[in-house]
């Protein structure tokens, strides 16, 4: 099985074999026989990665964490697990910790009970039970709430409880479910620092899907961005936002601004795009054909500058006509009018010695060639 | 408001605010008493009075004071211990010559009969030649019909002259007073009411749990199909409801006679022969196929509505915790139904002990209910006071069972989607 494997072509920042600890293989979902959900999955996973699937809702990356569960097959394709295939696997046998969306704490048994529960049904003693019970809830800081019923606790205590629950019988891959999505912001942030922490001290793999752009930069080691059923880019949380290799990257995650153009020219790390309002702009070919091809240009708003001065360090500079500033504290955020987009926004630090801007002024903005990617239209 | 909680709160012009809170919602309160008062007084006309009155009669005992005062006045200062004297006699010869007269005198004849046989025909046959006695009436009474002549004749008179009686609900449970006043049970071959009460009780809790066994699945299926589907399988849920009650019973009879649909197939496809057909109605087994089938939706409906809350992740997180598949249901899923059992079972096993049509039609002489036995003392033998006293017994046996209902489950419980 290994040896067919290794043949065929790993697409994505391959992994090699023996640190491999998880693997889906050319996997396809279709729930209808009619439309793929999952069109070719492919992730290989290291032992006490934090890996994220991300991307909107609908986009398949649920889908792929309940086909590593157990709870769908897949049409196609293999997924292996520490080197076995598990498709055959039942759930209960593959000894996956999973957290769900809603928790899915059992409502009839108290917090104890529910942590002894995979502990039961794996026939470990009475003492040992208690111990390890005991020992998950220090992990996540709920000592004093074994007698509680899941009712009786605030959503982030429940969390809590269902993280204890996928850990206490020490599994080695735990998969999660966008499990703060019901928590609202602050204690949504607290538990992802504690998700981090947790994962850091026990060294277990995670998959975690989440729509939440944030969450997933904060905690992941590497991110897989779903789309439309398909793996659109697979890196790091910092490659990701710096180096979009296509176009719903770049969109999903962060913002950025988007002009369309066709490439006119291209030589080596440089290619001149006409924009469709006339302009010529000089950008990084990233995901672009050759020369007449159409092109979307992505850019980020903190990398466009206000030129003063005379300036002439940037490789591409326009005038632009301010529509409107939005105040956010410590930063400002303008909507200019450049290049025929009304949408385009920059983000200015709120710093001492900035003049402020008015909608209707007129101002030259400038940015560098690196930072202007040109993606696919 | 910075004021102390002593000071009561008052609205900006002065007038306590519970006050004018009262007066705002008032016409709000009596738009919505008007709007369901329509309702209520039918409930009152044709359910609440219809109660009290059935428990008024279980206990009403007016026949002998009202038709005999004379006698009762006469017995006030009785021993109890001898034939009572002359004047007691002419008393009731006074009394059975005014009722003779008004015809009033079968009601007392029947209700004394229930008590003592030998009864009706005393009293009628006295009443007869009661304008050609002569006294003294103490022999020529006892001459006429020993009954008088019999201290328990008389025992019984003293005794039902009291306005109120439980000799009904003694007869419900098979019991009787003795003329000296103890409990006992009637004669074996008199004995029916019990066995009824019992066999009610039984075959209503076998019905019950046939329909759990057959109707968890079934909701369990409405409960996580796709919606597509599980719309269709609901319709076929509530599909016997839209066919009369008569109609669905009457199938079960063409169906499961002994010349029946099913009899004559199985009798073709050789699994019986013709003269061993099997008898599978006008039985207990009838009784319990048919209402089976006919309160099934009572169960399916309370444990879809419970089963419907129950996210199908605590099933994923169980077997991904590690139960098998067996064990999440026993552990998590089933403790999570029990409210939707508990409160079909209710609803069913109340049904089911005052159901009167289908163990009428399919029950035949062993699978009837004691829902007949009222139909027959109220159709048939006329003894009104007995029938409500059974009645009165299953009202206060679905009182009790809903009462632990409500204190072990909670009756909001009870929902039918």
């Amino acid at each position: 099985m290994t040896q067919t494997l290794e043949a065929e072509p790993r697409t994505q920042d391959a992994v090699s074999d023996d640190t491999c600890f998880a693997r889906f293989t050319n996997v396809q979902k279709s729930y209808d026989g009619v439309e793929l959900v999952v069109k070719d999955f492919n992730l290989d996973i290291r032992k006490g990665e934090f890996v994220t699937l991300l991307g909107p809702s609908g986009s398949g990356k649920t889908t792929c964490l309940m086909m590593m569960a157990g709870f769908e097959t897949p049409t196609h394709g293999e997924i292996l697990l520490k080197g076995n295939p598990i498709s055959g696997l039942p759930p209960h046998k593959r000894g996956i910790g999973m957290v769900f969306q809603n928790y899915a704490l059992f409502p009839h048994m108290t917090v104890a009970e529910n942590l002894a529960f995979p502990l039961e049904v794996r026939h470990l003693s009475k003492e040992e039970i208690k111990q390890k019970v005991q020992r998950a809830l220090a992990m996540v800081r709920l000592e004093n709430f074994g007698d509680r019923r899941p009712a009786q606790l605030s959503g982030g205590q429940q969390q809590r409880v269902a993280l204890a629950r996928a850990l206490v019988f020490e599994p080695e891959l735990v998969l999660m479910d966008e499990p703060l999505g019901a928590l609202d912001k602050n204690l949504r942030e607290e538990m992802q620092y504690e998700i981090k922490r947790i994962h850091a001290s026990l060294g277990v793999t995670m998959i975690y899907v989440t729509h939440d752009q944030t969450e997933a930069l904060t905690m992941s080691d590497r991110i897989a961005v779903f789309n439309d059923g398909i793996v659109q880019q697979l890196a790091t949380p910092d490659a990701l936002y710096e180096e979009p290799e296509n176009a719903f990257v770049a969109y999903f995650i962060g913002e950025n601004n988007r002009l369309q153009g066709e490439v006119v020219e291209r030589v080596g790390d440089a290619c001149s795009v006409r924009l469709d309002s006339g302009e010529m702009v000089s950008a990084k070919p990233v995901a672009v054909g050759g020369v007449g091809s159409r092109t979307t240009l992505s850019l980020r708003p903190e990398r466009v500058s206000i030129v003063r001065n005379g300036e002439t360090s940037f490789d591409n500079r326009f005038t632009a006509k301010v529509q409107e500033v939005i105040y956010l504290g410590d930063h400002l955020r303008t909507r200019l009018a450049v290049c025929g987009n009304e949408e385009f926004i920059i983000k200015t630090p709120n710093a001492e010695g900035h003049s402020a801007l008015r909608p209707g002024q007129e101002i030259e903005i400038g940015w560098s060639r690196a930072d202007c990617r040109a993606l696919d239209a | 408001m910075s004021e102390s909680p002593t000071v009561p709160l008052t609205t900006a012009d002065g007038v306590p605010l519970k006050t004018s809170l009262r007066r705002a919602v008032r016409r709000s309160k009596v738009k919505a008493f008007l709007l369901v008062s329509p309702l209520l007084l039918f409930l009152v006309i044709a359910f609440v009075m219809p109660i009290f009155d059935m428990l008024w009669r279980s206990v009403d005992n007016p026949e002998v004071s009202s038709t005999l005062p004379r006698t009762v006045a006469a017995l006030e200062g009785w021993d109890g211990e001898s034939i009572p004297g002359e004047p007691v006699f002419a008393a009731l010869v006074e009394d059975l010559r005014v009722g003779q007269e008004a015809r009033n005198l079968g009601l007392l004849s029947s209700r004394l009969n229930y008590e003592k046989s030998g009864m009706r025909s005393a009293i009628s046959r006295t009443a007869r030649r009661v304008g050609s006695l002569e006294p003294p009436y103490r022999e020529s009474l006892i001459g006429l019909n020993e009954a008088w002549g019999e201290l328990d004749t008389w025992k019984l008179i003293k005794r039902e002259s009291s306005p109120y009686t439980v000799s009904y609900y003694l007869a419900a449970v098979d019991r009787q007073l003795t003329p000296d006043g103890e409990i006992v049970k009637v004669p074996e071959y008199l004995q029916i009411h019990a066995t009824l009460f019992w066999r009610t009780f039984w075959m209503s809790a076998v019905i019950t749990a046939m329909t759990l066994v057959l109707g968890y699945p079934i909701a369990f299926l409405l409960a996580n199909l796709p919606l597509r589907h599980s719309n269709l399988l609901m319709i076929l849920v509530l599909l016997p409801f839209w066919t009369s009650l008569l109609v669905r019973t009457t199938t079960w009879i063409a169906i499961l006679q002994s010349q029946g649909v099913l009899n004559d197939m199985m009798v073709a496809i050789g699994v019986i022969a013709d003269e061993a057909r099997w008898q599978m109605i006008h039985n207990k087994l009838g009784t319990i196929i048919a209402m089976t089938h006919i309160l099934l939706p009572f169960m399916i409906l309370p444990l879809y509505s419970v089963m419907k809350t129950i996210p199908p992740s605590y099933m994923r997180a169980a077997r991904s915790l590690g139960g098998r598949p067996f064990l999440s249901f026993r552990r998590v899923y089933f403790p999570l139904t029990i409210p939707g059992i508990a409160a079909g079972g209710i609803l069913v096993f109340i049904l089911s002990i005052g159901y009167y049509i289908t163990p009428a039609l399919v029950g035949g002489q062993s699978g009837r209910f004691i829902t007949n036995y009222i139909a027959y003392h109220m159709q048939t033998s006329l003894n009104w006071g007995l029938a409500a006293a059974i009645a009165s017994i299953l009202l206060f046996v679905v009182i009790v069972f809903y009462w632990i209902f409500n204190r072990l489950i909670g009756v909001d419980k009870v929902k039918l989607g």
